[in-house]
């Protein structure tokens, strides 16, 4: 079965009346994406910090990597779906961050454009028991020019140093490494302001940068 | 290829839609977690998915939530908002994230996450 794009969790969803309403002032939407392989803890991380129980939902896309809305292209099926869960976190009275939870593997970039455009960065999720699943999701974000840090989730297995991660993932200095448990709420708030903070410094020193040429 | 367990029938994507190739006007311009506010209550007669996405959308509602919610590809949902938005049913609060000069995020933005994010 054609499955590695179907890992969303069964069971999940829920009608639009379980889960509270937003607010009436909420105008801003935000987006953070947690990329990782299958069943490195993405579901988990947001399950911890989302307001909401976390939501599946998927993308159409054709061969070529266009979202459907060609219709006819559905009813020749040359059609891939990709799955992904979200959660949500209200910050203010106007401002809410979505947390998507999404499959590195090679065909979900095809709609990377599509749905994650605009998103403030990203968290890459890996199990460092099995490091080798996360380099081609850290290759698509650098393509795409999204920062990033990297989260391991600590499922008890052998202790790498943070330069033996690094050496692995040929990540540079720059880029933030941190460790988590997914499951604690804590621990993965701790990873998304890692990232944050990450994002300010690289956007106020953009700034510094085009005040002070 | 098709995912098991889920809806997702082309025959209905094909129906919901009404068989349209293309969006209306100006539904592209609805991100993932663009909100979605309705203007009006559901009417008599109306497509069953338009009616649901006015009532859910009585509190701001993100797009990618109304996909989960109806069962519908995100695609679909912004052919069926394109709808919605072309009659007047609905508004759409868009996000404010980047700087038109570059790719990064406006710090006065980040600085609200942080502090949004330090009080969870
Ligand atoms: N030991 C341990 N288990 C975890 C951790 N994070 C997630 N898990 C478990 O790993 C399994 C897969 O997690 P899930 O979030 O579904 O992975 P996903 O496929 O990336 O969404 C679940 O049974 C989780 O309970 C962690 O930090 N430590
Ligand atoms: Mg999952």
């Amino acid at each position: 079965m054609d499955s590695a794009t179907s890992e969303a969790n069964p069971g999940t969803t829920q009608s639009a009346s379980d889960r509270p309403p937003l607010l009436s002032t909420a105008a801003n939407g935000l987006k953070i994406v947690i990329v990782g392989g299958f069943g490195v803890g993405k579901t988990t991380m947001v399950r911890a910090v989302s307001d909401i129980r976390p939501l599946n939902t998927e993308e159409t896309m054709t061969r070529a990597g266009e979202g459907v809305d060609d219709l006819s292209a559905v009813r020749g099926k040359s059609t891939t779906t990709i799955a992904f869960d979200f959660g949500r976190i209200s910050l203010n009275e106007s401002t809410v961050l979505y947390l998507f939870g999404a499959p590195g593997q090679e065909r979900f970039w095809f709609l990377w454009d599509r749905l994650f455009s605009g998103t403030l960065g990203a968290v890459v999720l890996v199990d460092t028991r099995r490091l080798d699943e996360c380099w081609y999701a850290i290759d698509r974000l650098e393509a795409h020019g999204t920062p990033f840090i990297v989260a391991r989730n600590d499922f008890g297995g052998p202790r790498h140093t943070a330069e033996q991660v690094r050496e692995a993932l040929d990540l540079s200095e720059d880029i933030p490494l941190v460790d988590c448990d997914a499951r604690s709420r804590e621990s993965s708030r701790d990873v998304l302001l890692a990232l944050v903070h990450h994002l300010y410094a690289l956007s106020t020193a953009r700034t510094a940068r085009e005040i002070t040429p | 290829m098709k995912r098991p367990g889920r809806d997702e029938d082309p025959d209905r994507l094909y129906t919901v839609t009404g068989g349209r190739s293309r969006s209306a006007v100006g539904a592209d311009a609805f991100d993932l977690v663009t909100l979605v506010v309705s203007e009006s209550e559901p009417v008599r007669g109306m497509q069953s998915e338009h009616a649901a996405i006015l009532r859910i959308c009585r509190s701001p509602t993100a797009v990618v939530e109304l996909a989960a919610d109806l069962g519908l590809p995100v695609s679909v949902i912004r052919i069926l908002l394109g709808d919605l938005l072309a009659a007047g049913r609905i508004t759409a609060r868009h996000p404010r994230t980047v700087r038109a000069a570059d790719a990064l995020p406006d710090p006065d933005i980040l600085k609200q996450v942080l502090v949004g994010l330090r009080n969870i």
